[in-house]
């Protein structure tokens, strides 16, 4: 109880001779009221009217091209070091016309796509029989837990003693790292499933199969395609460490060839290659994604 | 034993269902000698509970004594309870969030978990019910928090419950949208003529809405009151200011409200 400030009539306290200082520091009767210092808010579409935001973007990469070009034109960089812009693109073109590079992408290109489907199948799986299921989970999870400690690149040697040299061991190696990734994330995209619209559906007279049908898979399919983008790049990497042990057709051959040869403007058309392949499975799940979730509230894909 | 409206939600479900299904007359709820424990801590504790068919129970108390607890029992979402629940077998729920699922559109929300192939047109005369006709088709995201819960109120509606249950379903509301909830809920509860058991906090809706107010306290249902005040009811009406105040001071709200009254 503050007793300066309620004081009753007859009560005087005992300081009320001194000063108060004002509490409000302008009082409204002294003088003409100046207000604040004024600032315009600058609406967006008016703001600054540089270059669009492309251009802008565009900028370095062009730069450090020129320059790689003015180096390699100069001597500065040699082609053994690193091929000029230039030379790469006339590679890229031969490479292209006399049906090298398409041959090579397809034996690639069809790697992945069994690789991927397999893993797919497998990690979903796994994934469902652990995320709906206890059972499941103590028979699938501990398994999976453990053999995720090891890395799977480090299993090339084991599949080429079992599987050989052929197709098998690079597909096994894609698979690997596929279901992987998608296990892990389908698991805890069926895990993280709102335990209230669980409840809500129950309410609602859903059964078992009801709920997994209408609540458990729908939620956690934004889950399931964040892994499938994972694993899809787990697959470009699993390809390209495949190919590099041994093969005989497809772009990592492609490579070990122009290693052997210098032609280190066939390697970097290769990776351009690897490159634009990964760009366009990442635009697949984007997509997918587009399609699929447009209900999510975070989504701003649009 | 004719019908089996009424269904037992405890752990004694193991005889035989005709058996354990009865028709009570005048009862709509039935509980007798609930209990519920969370890590040995006792929420509920012998309570006893009696709705009639078509009765508006209101229950109020303070944060965390339990309301929500119950009304999961009487849902049938809780099961590890002790005593005797009788609950009929139609029933519908409407949380204090709206709980749509965000990847269904609105109407399908609305059909979600009736049995058969329900018709769209089921969905939108609910909707149309609640005022919601012309948003059928959208995003749950995309509806206002007001909206959500109207469609909430909808998907409980389209059951044709026996029972509706409502835990704090305008608390989220702002003071206008709440308003014209409420409204809609005692319309709606006028036209169905299904016993309702409303969870909330605010007194004033207690006294809008409800043929009984319930205070729960100590896990029981500690005290009760009937609203005998003529609908559609006036919060200017000096009776409803007294039985606001019996029911502050039993919330052990003191101050002005209670002052009031006295
Ligand atoms: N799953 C649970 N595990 C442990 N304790 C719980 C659980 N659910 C509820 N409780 C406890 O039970 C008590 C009653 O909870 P309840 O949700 O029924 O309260 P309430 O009356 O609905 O409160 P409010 O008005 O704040 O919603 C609280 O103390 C809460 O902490
Ligand atoms: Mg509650």
């Amino acid at each position: 109880m503050t007793v300066d400030q309620a004081a009753p009539a007859g009560a005087a306290p005992p300081r009320a001779e001194r000063p108060v200082a004002p509490r409000t520091p302008v009082s409204p009767t002294a003088g003409p009221r100046t207000g604040p210092e004024l600032v315009p808010v600058v609406p967006v579409s008016a703001g600054h009217r540089s270059a669009p935001r492309w251009l802008r973007r565009a900028v370095v990469p062009v730069f450090l091209l020129a320059l790689w070009q003015v180096l390699s034109a100069s001597g500065a960089l040699e082609s053994d070091i690193l091929a000029s812009p230039g030379s790469i693109a006339r590679t890229a073109w031969t490479l292209v016309s006399d049906g090298t590079l398409p041959s090579a992408m397809f034996v690639s290109l069809q790697r992945v796509a069994v690789g991927l489907v397999i893993g797919v199948l497998a990690g979903v799986l796994l994934a469902l029989a652990s995320g709906l299921s206890r059972l499941g989970e103590d028979l699938v999870d501990p398994v999976v837990q453990m053999l995720r400690s090891v890395p799977w690149v480090g299993v090339i040697p084991l599949f080429i003693i079992w599987l050989g040299i052929g197709e098998a061991p690079k597909i096994a190696l894609i698979s690997l790292g596929v279901a992987f990734h998608l296990y892990l994330n389908v698991y805890a995209g069926i895990r993280g499933v709102d335990a209230q619209l669980v409840e809500a559906g129950t309410s609602l007279g859903l059964g078992r199969w009801g709920l997994i049908r209408h609540v458990v898979l729908p939620g956690a399919l934004p889950g399931a395609l964040t892994g499938l983008r994972y694993s899809l790049a787990t697959a470009w990497l699993a390809l390209v460490f495949g190919e590099q042990v041994n093969a005989d057709d497809g772009l990592g051959f492609l490579m070990n060839q122009a290693r052997e040869f210098f032609r280190t403007d066939v390697i970097v058309v290769c990776l351009v290659v690897y490159a634009a392949l990964g760009l366009l499975a990442d635009f697949i799940v984007r997509t997918l994604e587009r399609l699929l979730l447009q209900w999510r509230p975070t989504f701003t894909g649009r | 034993m004719a019908t089996d409206v009424h269904r037992p939600v405890t752990e004694t479900v193991t005889g035989p269902a005709p058996e354990a299904a009865r028709v009570l007359d005048g009862a709509a709820v039935r509980v007798r000698g609930l209990g519920r424990a969370f890590g040995g801590r006792a929420v509920i504790d012998g309570l006893r509970l009696d709705v009639a068919p078509g009765e508006f129970v209101a229950l109020l108390g303070r944060s965390g004594c339990g309301k929500s607890t119950l009304l999961r029992v009487l849902a049938g979402l809780d099961r590890e309870v002790e005593g005797q629940v009788l609950v009929p077998r139609r029933k519908a729920v409407a949380f204090q969030a709206p709980r749509l699922m965000p990847w269904k559109r609105v109407w399908r929300n609305v059909l979600l978990g009736l049995p058969g192939r329900p018709e769209r047109g089921l969905a939108e005369r609910a909707l149309a019910e609640v005022g919601l006709g012309h948003r059928a088709d959208a995003w749950p995201k995309t509806l206002s928090g007001g909206e959500a819960q109207r469609a909430s109120l909808a998907r409980a509606l389209v059951r044709e419950p026996d029972l509706l249950l409502l835990d704090e379903p305008f608390g989220a509301l702002d003071a206008l949208t709440r308003i014209k909830a409420q409204k809609l809920v005692a319309e709606l509860w006028q036209e169905r003529g299904c016993a309702v058991l409303l969870v909330t906090h605010d007194v004033d809706e207690a006294l809008l809405l409800a043929d009984r107010a319930l205070v729960m306290e100590n896990g029981v249902i500690a005290y009760e009151n009937e609203i005998d005040l003529p609908r559609p009811r006036d919060i200017a009406d000096p009776r409803f200011a007294d039985l606001r105040a019996q029911l502050l001071d039993r919330l052990g709200v003191e101050g002005v409200h209670s002052a009031v009254g006295q």
